[in-house]
């Protein structure tokens, strides 16, 4: 699943350095992704999963970290 | 609240026509509120300050913003700072020591948020933190606007974390009168405002290390500067609104007197308007009552806070109450017609509505609602 997020935030993430070089709980937010980009990240990782994140889970540190946005997919598979 | 009233109403009126012809500073509405100590009304009790809450201090916004907007515009601005470092810095020794000294000084604090460069994008900035060996920073931007600058004491302002970090990883930093140094690059001769004297400053700067917000400026923006301009502001314009309609409702009661038995065409006017006035009141009190409950809620409040539909909440108070202003004080010149057209009668309104046209341009509601628009596409409203 890391890598599917990794390709996501590759193509919407507009990260100022290179995903590869991102450790899991490297946050997202200091590696460049703006808030604006955010929206395409999550908007991907919807498309992708095939879900939805709840208006609760629609938080800056949901999507801050590989690990975060993974807890967060995890949680919501496991509903299902 | 009373003390505000009076400021607002024997200080802040007198002066506001020639605060606004001249283009000057409102000094005397400032050292008034400073001397009633309302400098450091967010700031606890416990901390020197008068303890008050969110919606008090918007509460202040609105009187005085009925009497003079510039000066109610600078009183916002700097507390909105104040929150700021309320809610993000006080743990940091340097913080709680200055918070102490601010309740005891009264000092204004203005922000340098602006950058030329950047396109008016507060989450983006070309400056950056130059640290060096001994614990030191220096720290140069060339803003294009900052308000009340040369009146300033202090003056917080985001940069970028170094040399190396992207444009958006940001760090709020506070400078102190001796730390910084203003040269100013243009005039600030506007429509409305005129008071803020906001003209484009480049701005010098050095500090201790220690004097950089711990929080990253990304949580203080959407936590509390977002918020809190929003709701200060649109209590601000609310303000005006209200001031204008009160000058309109003087104006058709007198027409009444002249001719009692007929309900003047005004009325009419005015009853429309009045609706209006009470939509834009009920929003900004709405919004403002629920912010202050979260701002309290220690154990949910910051997830709230920093959620997609707060931030789309916050966002859609600015833009309609920006709009609503205009809309009411451009409907009161229609009922007070020429009288109201004319600058030197009681019941003009060419002040109100100058000033009421910046409010669309404090973060330009394009922006605004191209931020919505990109937070709807997840936005389910759940």
């Amino acid at each position: 699943m890391s890598d599917q997020i990794r390709a996501i935030l590759k193509e919407h993430g507009r990260l100022a350095v290179d995903v590869a070089t991102l450790a899991d709980d490297s946050d997202l937010y200091q590696a460049g992704m703006t808030s604006h980009a955010s929206v395409n990240v999550m908007l991907a990782l919807e498309g992708t999963f095939d879900l939805e994140f709840p208006d609760r889970m629609l938080r800056r540190d949901v999507f801050e970290s590989i690990s975060a946005i993974r807890n967060a997919i995890d949680e919501l598979s496991k509903g299902r | 609240m009373d003390t505000v009233a009076r400021i607002a109403r024997e200080v802040a009126a007198p002066f506001a026509d020639e605060v606004d012809r001249q283009a000057r500073f409102p000094h005397e509405s400032i050292e008034a509120l400073r001397k009633a100590r309302l400098m450091s009304a967010l700031v606890p009790r416990d901390r020197g300050g008068a303890g008050c809450g969110m919606e008090e201090l918007a509460a202040m916004c609105e009187i005085l913003g009925q009497h003079c907007a510039s000066s109610a515009m600078v009183f916002a601005m700097h507390h909105i700072q104040v929150a700021s470092i309320l809610r993000h810095a006080i743990t940091q020794p340097y913080y709680a020591k200055y918070i102490a000294e601010l309740a005891e000084k009264q000092y204004l604090i203005a922000s340098a948020t602006s950058e030329v460069g950047i396109g008016g994008e507060m989450r983006t900035s070309i400056c950056a933190v130059e640290r060096d060996a001994h614990g030191r920073f220096k720290l140069d931007k060339d803003c294009s606007t900052i308000s009340y600058g040369a009146q300033a004491d202090d003056i917080l302002f985001q940069a970028r974390r170094d040399a190396q970090a992207p444009s958006n990883d940001q760090i709020f930093v506070l400078v102190r009168k001796n730390e910084f140094t203003l040269t100013q690059k243009g005039a600030w001769d506007t429509l409305g405002m005129r008071g803020t004297c906001s003209p484009p400053f480049m701005l010098n700067s050095q500090g201790e290390v220690g004097q950089i917000f711990e929080t990253p400026f990304a949580d203080v923006t959407s936590e509390t500067q977002v918020p809190f301009s929003h709701i200060l502001w649109s209590n601000v314009w609310l303000g005006i609104a209200t001031a204008a309609v009160s000058r309109a409702r003087a104006f058709v009661r007198q027409q009444a007197r002249a001719k009692p038995g007929t309900t003047p065409p005004t009325a009419l006017r005015l009853a429309e308007v009045s609706s209006l006035l009470q939509t834009m009141r009920t929003n900004v009190h709405d919004v403002a009552s629920e912010c202050d409950a979260l701002m309290r809620d220690e154990k949910n409040g910051t997830a709230a806070l920093s959620s997609i539909a707060f931030a789309l909440k916050m966002n859609n108070l600015k833009v309609s109450s920006s709009q609503l202003v205009v809309q009411i004080v451009h409907q009161t010149l229609l009922i007070c017609g020429i009288m109201g057209y004319k600058n030197d009668s009681k019941v003009a309104v060419g002040r109100h509505l100058r000033d009421a046209h910046s409010a669309a341009l404090m973060v330009g509601n394009d922006r605004i609602y191209a931020t919505n628009a990109s937070l709807l596409l997840v936005l389910k409203d759940d």
